[in-house]
């Protein structure tokens, strides 16, 4: 008996004319990615001025949520009104954060600016060990609800929906990241930042003051680290000491994938892994006839990072930067 | 001089001597020479009891539970002044925090046996005490876990693995037939791929299969994710008319407010790990009306559940998260075993564990053969206004339920019987005999009820 020739992927016809769920898996990635890109441009501004991989930004972004939710959610139980509440709620977590950035860089990091590489990279880890065991003594360890500081709208687009929030999630992340640019290349500080970040000892040759360029870039990242947090917090509404981690782990592969340093790099990254994760999850089981499930959206991930790496080993928008690889 | 030095010498000597004396009889009480008035107070011997659970990590709430629950028998053992073997026994428990990690969990595990514990209650999860019995089996200590519900920890053929929570097999058999009595024709599984989720998923995907339902979607995620949108989506290409999770709470709670958020109309069941305050926390809104089963009965219907909840709450200001109430069994099932043996030796009293029979905050506890507990009850609950409200308990036959089934038969009885005595009085002999027949039919129910016992 002959048998019937099958197509190679008999699934693909079929789901692509769900069109509307197809739309609803480039949302998904989309907000997921632009929230990997906000955590992204932290990391990116510090490695692209002093080579560090801070891996402690994902704890920043947590206790940027942790302590909104404390501020925003007391208040709101107080009785007032939501605006206010958030805006509170916001604005002390970007102060504390800018705090914990300037503390950071100034407790971990400044005194072993000038060891081997490999040394810094350690206490940030320890640091990240540090902040995660803290939030756990401070917060406790069960999960926190976030206050709905954002209106809950959901709307519907050609059978797709997505939330308000979602969108304040990508138009956040878009205009951070203009402001970033902005800032790098068309200011004074910015200009004091690239001089640092291409020799530092000739910069400060020049007049910059390389301490005071360093800390403004470590208060800029937590800053940043902060309003990551609240847009994380208010689009899953839950919040716990850990969930820095993941996130930051995410984050750094977006940045190393875009290229890290570069922060239009970052959120290309961010957005891209975003939508390889989604409309991995989504078809790769139909794809592979059921072979590989939702379980590899991961491993889909990574294998596109070492993919680029492979042939761009400084990343897709990666500048060649010799001696640091 | 030299007499009043060598007389100094001689006392630090003798100081000494009687200090190394003590320490080596460290057992022997001070002997009163004159006055026998009371007596002489028995040896206190320390037993160590290793309790293993995520003390950190993204089910460190459920780990705290667990310790409390564990922290709790044992102050009241200690409270008791239990004597065996002659000393009053002092229950110590050594907590580790395995992280709800498989590898971090034969690591505790290593290190509670170098400890020489006497028995282990633990661990949380399936997936972590599934590797970890083996060493304790090696080791030959005693393991009782109040939580593990994967079917393969007790089937290894391990001596020392005991739990006392109906496994998945039960669960799962349960949520199944129960998913099909709601109306539901097609089904999407997920699970977290632990050994805990896949595991319930497995059981409620063949029961789901056996009574008729289509699984449509099978999805999986992780135990530490936050974001199930894209697994959600597929799903709602795929028109299930209800989502089954196997995993924990801090995952099912945005699974469910996602769902939501996508306009996904299925409804959510889950097991014991999403059958928590917790849960109804994180899900908000988008958990009503939706349900979740337990091992057991409700603490509310049992005969030392409100007492337990109270004592509970009252020591940790906290609620009751989840399994609690199991791990306080399991640590006085353990103890009650040590005082029956009348030793603390793991080799003497671990035998006397299989022939528990112990009357226990959640069911009358005994095991089979395997380990696991006889006749466990599955019970399915409703989320509503955010507290978990009880539907009905599916299978088991425990002792419990047989005597709230029987009492509940015995009231419809005295009803019945009013019902003739008022109807004899105003009616005519018509109503005395369909009286008549209440009565009787609820006597064969009573009957029925006790029999299925």
């Amino acid at each position: 008996m002959k048998r019937r020739r099958k197509a190679p992927f008999p699934h693909i016809a079929v789901d692509l004319r769900l069109m509307d769920i197809f739309l609803q898996q480039i949302i998904n990635g989309l907000v997921q990615g632009s929230i990997y890109a906000l955590v992204a441009l932290g990391y990116t501004m510090v490695y692209g001025i002093m080579g560090l991989i801070n891996f402690a930004h994902g704890e920043v972004v947590m206790i940027g949520t942790l302590v909104t939710i404390t501020v925003a959610g007391t208040m709101i139980k107080a009785g007032m009104p939501v605006v206010l509440a958030g805006f509170a709620g916001i604005s002390v977590a970007v102060l504390v954060c800018i705090a914990l950035g300037w503390g950071l860089e100034r407790i971990a990091y400044r005194p072993l600016r000038n060891a081997p590489r490999l040394t810094p990279l350690i206490t940030a880890i320890g640091m990240s060990i540090v902040l995660q065991n803290m939030a756990m003594i401070i917060w406790g360890r069960n999960y926190m609800t976030f206050p709905p500081l954002f209106p809950k709208i959901q709307y519907e687009f050609a059978g797709a929906n997505f939330t308000a929030v979602q969108v304040i999630i990508v138009l956040v992340s878009a205009l951070t990241m203009g402001g970033l640019l902005l800032l790098v290349y068309r200011t004074k500080l910015g200009m004091a930042m690239r001089a640092t970040a291409q020799n530092p000892a000739v910069a400060s040759l020049m007049g910059v003051n390389i301490n005071r360029v360093i800390a403004a870039a470590f208060v800029i990242g937590s800053a940043l680290g902060a309003v990551a947090g609240v847009m994380v917090g208010s689009y899953y509404e839950i919040a716990h000491y850990q969930m820095g981690f993941m996130l930051g782990l995410k984050a750094f592969t977006a940045a190393v994938l875009g290229g890290i340093g570069n922060l239009g790099g970052a959120m290309a990254g961010g957005i891209l892994l975003g939508l390889i994760e989604a409309l991995g999850a989504g078809y790769i089981g139909d794809l592979t006839g059921g072979f590989l499930g939702s379980h590899y959206q991961d491993i889909f991930a990574f294998i596109v990072l070492i993919g680029v790496l492979m042939f761009k080993p400084s990343g897709l928008f990666g500048e060649k930067t010799g001696d640091r690889a | 001089m030299q007499a009043k030095l060598s007389l100094v010498a001689l006392s630090v000597v003798a100081a000494f001597a009687l200090s190394a004396c003590g320490q080596k009889e460290e057992p022997k009480p001070v002997a009163a020479p004159v006055a026998p008035a009371a007596p002489a107070p028995k040896p206190e011997m320390v037993v160590k009891l290793g309790h293993v659970a995520p003390m950190t990590g993204p089910q460190a709430h459920l780990g705290k539970d667990n310790e409390n629950g564990a922290r709790l028998a044992i102050e009241e053992l200690n409270a008791q002044g239990l004597e065996i073997g002659g000393a009053r026994i002092k229950f110590e428990l050594l907590g580790e925090d395995d992280q709800a990690d498989p590898k971090q969990g034969s690591i505790v595990a290593q290190k509670l046996v170098d400890a020489k514990v006497n028995g282990v209650i633990g661990h949380l999860n399936s997936g972590t005490t599934i590797p970890a019995s083996k060493l304790y089996s090696d080791a030959g200590i005693p393991q009782i876990s109040g939580s593990a519900t994967n079917p393969k920890y007790t089937q290894q053929g391990f001596a020392t693995a005991f739990r006392v929570m109906a496994n998945d097999v039960q669960q799962g058999k349960a949520l199944g037939e129960f998913a099909a009595k709601q109306g539901v024709k097609t089904v999407a599984v997920v699970d977290d791929r632990t050994a805990y989720g896949q595991g319930l998923a497995e059981e409620f995907k063949k029961s789901a299969l056996a009574a008729g339902l289509k699984v449509v979607a099978d999805e999986f995620t992780n135990d530490k994710a936050t974001d199930f949108k894209a697994i959600l989506t597929k799903i709602k290409s795929k028109k299930a008319d209800l989502v089954f999770f196997g995993g924990m709470d801090a995952q099912g709670g945005p699974m469910a407010k996602q769902m939501k958020e996508l306009g996904i109309k299925a409804k959510f069941l889950g097991g014991d790990g999403v059958c928590t305050p917790e849960f109804m926390k994180l899900g908000g809104e988008a958990t009503e009306g939706n349900f979740c089963s337990l091992p057991g009965m409700p603490l509310e219907k049992l005969a030392k559940g409100p007492e337990f909840k109270d004592k509970f709450t009252k020591k940790f200001g906290a609620e009751i998260q989840l399994y609690a109430p199991y791990v306080y069994d399991a640590v006085m099932v353990m103890a009650d075993s040590m005082k029956r043996a009348n030793s603390v030796e793991s080799a003497m009293f671990l035998p006397e564990i299989g022939k528990t029979k112990y009357d226990g905050v959640t069911s009358m506890i005994e095991f089979d053969q395997f380990g696991d507990l006889k006749g466990g009850a599955i019970s399915v609950y409703q989320y509503k206004g955010g507290k978990l409200e009880y539907v009905e308990t599916l299978g088991g036959g425990t002792v419990a339920a047989a005597v709230a089934e029987v009492k509940e038969a015995v009231a419809e009885v005295k009803d019945a019987a009013k019902a003739v005595a008022g109807a004899a009085t105003t009616a005519g002999a018509e109503a005395v005999k369909a009286g008549a027949e209440a009565v009787k039919g609820a006597a064969e129910a009573t009957k029925a009820a006790v029999e299925k016992k």
